[in-house]
């Protein structure tokens, strides 16, 4: 029915199984709107937000997908500046991936400022001191350049290229990409940076608290670090769940490696710069605001040391070796791990540095104040994970994510020659992907 | 957000945070005007409708 929309060259499964497939995900989103509707008609009430978190399960919802949608603005980074030109083969799934993701934050902060209608007070009234305003002047603009990068790929949709001005506009914006992509990773730096910054400059807080090179603070680096290193690895994850889906594999293994490569380094630098972060906040930092690291770890239900060693130790430093070293990286179930345990460790850092540092006492007479979600936050924070899985659905089904998927799953090979990606998989015996199987006519 | 605007100062604060957020969009939206205006003229020459 829906063949002529499909991109040439690739099968895809009857029309029927893709909509009974996505129903289970449309019943979330349906349920995530009802919640929406519920906090924007009642008011913020429905949440479990207090005076004590002003901040939630929606900011650390927002700061998790931002850190995770870093995948574009690096990978556009490293294709159009630093010339990395494999990465072409995964840069448009890298681009979908941060399309959603900031458009899932732009959407959780719209819930989450209770009156959206009142949204562009942020601009027209900005607050020039503090570091949200540049987030949000960030945001925004950095979403207008993924919907640039995004415009390309959906243009290229077979029926739309047929048409002379898209096919032209088309062209035209893949000739000036580049500039974009700089556009994109001048906002990227300074949003994920401000984000982190504004846990830094908490003196009120001093498990937030770090020390400034010169106006930042050390979280504006390491938050910036993070969404860089981490970011790919979101991507990759992503590819590799959408390979699973599909029974397809879509991108080569050489273009995977590259990236979980260049990922690994990010995170081995970034792990030995948190750390030693960690270990100055420790002995220096938190000493001289008269607290000492106990303080932060003990005398609660939830956080104790074992949140420190999970998100710097088992998802910091495991999934940035697994990734540095050929043989580990280069294995099918260990990249696994690591892009798992990655993901979990910047998600996890990111709920660190929202929510509990509004859970540790300030005062001696202050007990730790713990939160929970109502289930309104969480219907509303699904929300956009829904909408992520229609929305790669729908550009998978009908736009050329990945320029390789015709070459690596050809649907009618000629009898007696081998696929090409048999081939690949003949001459690397031990190649992680080697249980995929090319698609069948 | 504008200087017009009767809350705007000129202080190293607006015109660090509004020259940024002025200077990308202006980025952006002259690329695209480049590429939209040059996709009409193409289009006009006849470029792009004999690709498939």
């Amino acid at each position: 029915m829906d063949t002529a929309l499909m991109p040439e060259g690739v099968k895809r499964c009857p029309i029927w199984k893709f909509m009974a497939g996505l129903t289970p995900v449309v019943l979330v989103l349906l349920w995530g709107i009802y919640a929406m509707l519920l906090c924007w008609l009642k008011g913020l009430n429905q949440t479990n937000m207090n005076n004590a978190y002003g901040f939630a399960l929606w900011i650390w919802a927002d700061l998790a997908v931002i850190a995770l949608g870093g995948g574009a603005f690096f990978s556009g980074f490293l294709k159009y500046l630093v010339g990395k030109d494999e990465l072409k083969n995964i840069i448009n799934f890298a681009v979908l991936i941060g399309f959603i993701c900031y458009r899932s934050a732009l959407l959780i902060l719209a819930i989450d400022i209770g009156q959206p209608l009142r949204g562009w007070f942020i601009f027209w009234h900005a607050n020039v001191h503090s570091m949200l305003t540049e987030v949000a002047f960030c945001l925004t603009a950095y979403f207008f350049v993924l919907c640039i990068e995004y415009i390309p790929l959906v243009l290229e949709n077979r029926q739309l290229d047929r048409v002379p001005f898209f096919h032209n506009l088309t062209h035209n914006m893949h000739e000036i990409m580049a500039i974009f992509a700089a556009t994109g990773a001048f906002l990227s730096f300074f949003h994920q940076g401000s984000l982190g910054g504004v846990a830094g400059v908490l003196f009120g807080r001093p498990f937030g608290f770090r020390e400034h090179i010169l106006i930042w603070p050390f979280t504006f680096f390491l938050f910036t670090w993070s969404a860089a290193a981490y970011g790919p690895c979101f991507t990759i994850l992503i590819t590799k769940i959408t390979e699973a889906v599909t029974g397809k594999k879509l991108v080569k293994d050489n273009v995977i490696w590259l990236l979980a490569k260049i990922s690994g380094w990010m995170m081995l630098t970034y792990s030995i710069a948190k750390t030693a972060d960690t270990i100055y906040w420790a002995v220096v930092t938190a000493p001289a605001k008269g607290f000492v690291l106990s303080d932060f770890y003990t005398n609660n239900a939830l956080y104790g040391y074992w949140i420190l060693v999970l998100e710097v130790g088992i998802c910091g430093w495991l999934p940035a070796l697994l990734l540095v070293f050929k043989k580990t990286r280069e294995n099918r179930k260990l990249l696994w791990l690591a892009v798992i345990l990655g993901v979990i460790g910047v998600s996890l850092n990111r709920w660190v540095m929202v929510l509990q540092v509004l859970a540790v006492p300030v005062m001696p007479f202050i007990k730790w104040i713990l939160y929970y979600p109502s289930w309104q936050e969480v219907a509303t924070t699904l929300l956009p994970v829904a909408y992520g899985i229609i929305l790669v659905a729908f550009s998978y089904r009908y736009l050329p994510v990945f320029p390789q998927e015709a070459e690596l799953n050809p649907i009618d090979p000629p009898v007696g020659e081998v696929a090409p990606s048999e081939l690949e998989t003949a001459s690397t015996p031990d190649a992680p992907e080697g249980d995929l199987q090319p698609a069948q006519a | 957000m504008f200087p017009f605007s009767f809350e705007w100062i000129w202080d190293m604060g607006h015109m660090v945070f509004h020259g940024g957020l002025w200077y990308a969009l202006t980025i952006i939206g002259l690329g695209m005007t480049y590429c939209v205006i040059k996709a009409a003229v193409d289009s006009s020459k006849g470029k792009g409708s004999h690709h498939h």
